[in-house]
């Protein structure tokens, strides 16, 4: 009899389409909140995201106590305490997050520190060490890539270790999660690219690594087409509401997925470059994903030549030969990241970033091979492996 | 019918004839998982003491950091388990029993669960993916300990047992290592018990 076991969860209301944000102020009525604090960057801040929002509490029982907008594009635990202790000083009963994975991270780590108090976040790092539910979080997105917005994992940098602490607790999942095509319209098409990137990661790994259930490859197989179908359009017309909604909907999708199953080898070598030489996420994917694929198919080419039908359609898997599919599912993948480049500049090589040296490669590695994701990755890895794919992705 | 379909009924005929049935194989379970943490906990011990790759792993923990292992949900002192501790020279020890909090707890969420990995009919890796057991602490050290588990299992364990319970075995292990290795490890394990 089959002994195979999986757990799936989603607790996450998605308010998804045209004019979403405006039912934030009743969804926050229905939890009783009647001062949210606003977590964003000057990024946002600076496209007018921000008034887009508080503009729909106009006349409304609930009003925004404060706004955090000082997020670095690396979370720190400085930020979550700077931003704790403002919601405080503000007595806020609500937290919405708006902004790409950094924001999102930043404001799951406030939200622990306000409903747990004191200042220490570390005590509540590694995995199911949040005792109770926390306080209201509603995540407005306003990139398509990270899928914080549904998962359970919060990444929050020690600057002073220079290392990356995950959390993980069911009690991190946001609330809500609103997908307004609004809030990615502006997103420059470098960013697009790049959380893209972020989000085709999250489905295939989740779909080809250890923890992949039935329920999470369905999530993880609908983001794959939503992004291969809307990415180049998006990137020609940038104003495509349609088109920025399918990629905003894609990258939760693939959140639900990896919140389910959990992410791989790419995972372990993007957070240890992102940590040692300080490269968004979203890029650090870009870099390793073609390399892990290669490197993983040996042990798991049916399900990565599976994900050729999403990822090249119906036509080309139906005339590809089954021993061929992976191989061709990796070439695809090379092929998009290439593309992504001649049009947005997205570095293809660690090279190309400008920003990682060759002796920080032996680092990097020996970093990677801690990393959790590890665990789930379909083949152990080496030292060597890891040196090898990073050489692959050097130049 | 299939021939697991037609176990699964037969053992639910059989559940029905002997309703104890199944809190019997708990309890049998309990006394199997207690024996085998004892002696995994032990090899575990002595392979730090004479294995160089296991010794590599350790020497990434620190001095005085405790590890433990248990069962959830059981009443306090009644769950199987144990727990070690990094001496200053990287090596390991046997704790008799917790003066404080480990570093990294791993957990079973049941006996049950702890009886597939200690019967080597699911690798603690897939357990730990399956939400079988969890780990308090930091990541990283159940990663290197899950590695420490891993090159225990294919020293101390048949290539054929081995081979189902981790994911990649290491090539560069041959028979004519790794049998003294095993016979050194089952030998130091098999003096701390008599102590």
């Amino acid at each position: 009899m089959s002994q195979s076991y999986y757990e799936f969860y989603c607790p996450v209301k998605v308010i998804a389409g045209y004019k979403a944000l405006e039912h934030i102020p009743f969804e926050l009525q229905q939890l009783g909140v009647k001062r949210p604090m606003i977590v964003t960057d000057q990024g946002v801040r600076r496209n007018g995201l921000i008034e887009i929002v508080t503009a729909v509490f106009t006349d409304t029982t609930c009003e925004v106590g404060a706004i955090f907008d000082d997020v670095p594009p690396d979370s720190s635990l400085q930020t979550v305490r700077a931003a704790a202790h403002l919601f405080r000083e503000q007595r806020c009963d609500a937290l919405i997050a708006i902004g790409g994975g950094s924001v999102i991270d930043t404001t799951k780590g406030v939200n622990i520190l306000v409903t747990e108090g004191g200042d220490d976040l570390l005590a509540y790092a590694g995995a199911h060490n949040l005792p109770r539910p926390l306080k209201p979080l509603f995540v407005i997105p306003t990139t398509s890539g990270t899928g914080s917005e549904t998962t359970m994992v919060a990444v929050v940098t020690d600057t002073e270790r220079a290392t990356k602490i995950p959390f993980a607790s069911h009690y991190l999942m946001p609330n809500a999660a609103i997908l307004d095509p609004r809030m990615t319209q502006t997103l420059p098409p470098f960013i697009t690219a790049m959380t893209a990137m972020d989000a085709l990661t999250h489905a295939i790994e989740s779909y080809t690594c250890l923890a992949a259930n039935p329920l999470s490859d369905a999530y993880a197989f609908a983001a794959i087409r939503k992004i291969m179908t809307h990415l180049l359009p998006v990137l020609d017309q940038p104003d495509h509401v349609e088109g920025r909604l399918e990629l905003a909907q894609a990258s939760t999708m693939a959140g639900v997925a990896i919140t389910n199953s959990m992410v791989g080898l790419v995972h372990s070598l993007g957070h240890a470059v992102g940590s040692i030489a300080h490269l968004p996420h979203g890029l650090c994917m870009s870099l390793f994903l073609p390399y892990v694929m290669q490197y993983n198919e040996d042990v798991n080419g049916e399900k990565m030549g599976e994900l050729l039908l999403p990822l090249a359609g119906a036509d080309v898997y139906a005339t590809t030969p089954v021993a061929e599919r992976a191989q061709k599912a990796t070439a695809i993948v090379r092929r998009l990241r290439d593309e992504l480049h001649q049009r947005t500049g997205l570095p293809r090589t660690l090279q190309e970033t400008g920003k990682v040296t060759v002796d920080q490669l032996d680092a990097i590695a020996h970093k990677a091979l801690d990393e959790g994701s590890n665990l789930f990755n379909p083949k152990e890895t080496s030292f060597e492996d890891m040196r090898s794919i990073l050489q692959q992705a050097w130049a | 019918m299939a021939l697991s379909e037609l176990a699964a009924v037969k053992s639910l005929q059989a559940l029905r004839q002997h309703p104890n049935a199944l809190q019997a194989t708990y309890r049998a379970q309990q006394r199997y998982v207690r024996t085998l943490m004892g002696i995994i906990a032990r090899c575990l011990v002595a392979a730090s003491q004479v294995d160089p790759t296991l010794q590599r792993e350790l020497a990434g923990f620190k001095p005085g950091l405790i590890i433990s292992m248990n069962v959830l949900g059981m009443p306090a002192g009644q769950s199987p388990g144990f727990a070690v501790q990094v001496t200053a020279d990287h090596q390991l020890t046997l704790l008799d029993q917790l003066t404080r909090k480990a570093d990294l707890t791993v957990s079973f969420k049941h006996i049950s669960l702890a009886w597939l990995v200690f019967t080597f009919q699911e690798s603690t890796t897939q357990a730990f993916v399956n939400d079988r057991l969890i780990a308090d602490g930091d990541v990283s050290l159940a990663l290197r300990l899950m590695r420490c588990l891993d090159r225990l299992q294919s020293v101390i364990l048949p290539k054929a047992i081995a081979q189902r319970v981790i994911k990649r075995y290491p090539a560069d292990l041959k028979l004519s290592e790794k049998l003294p290795q095993a016979l050194k490890i089952y030998r130091a394990a098999g003096m701390s018990w008599r102590r």
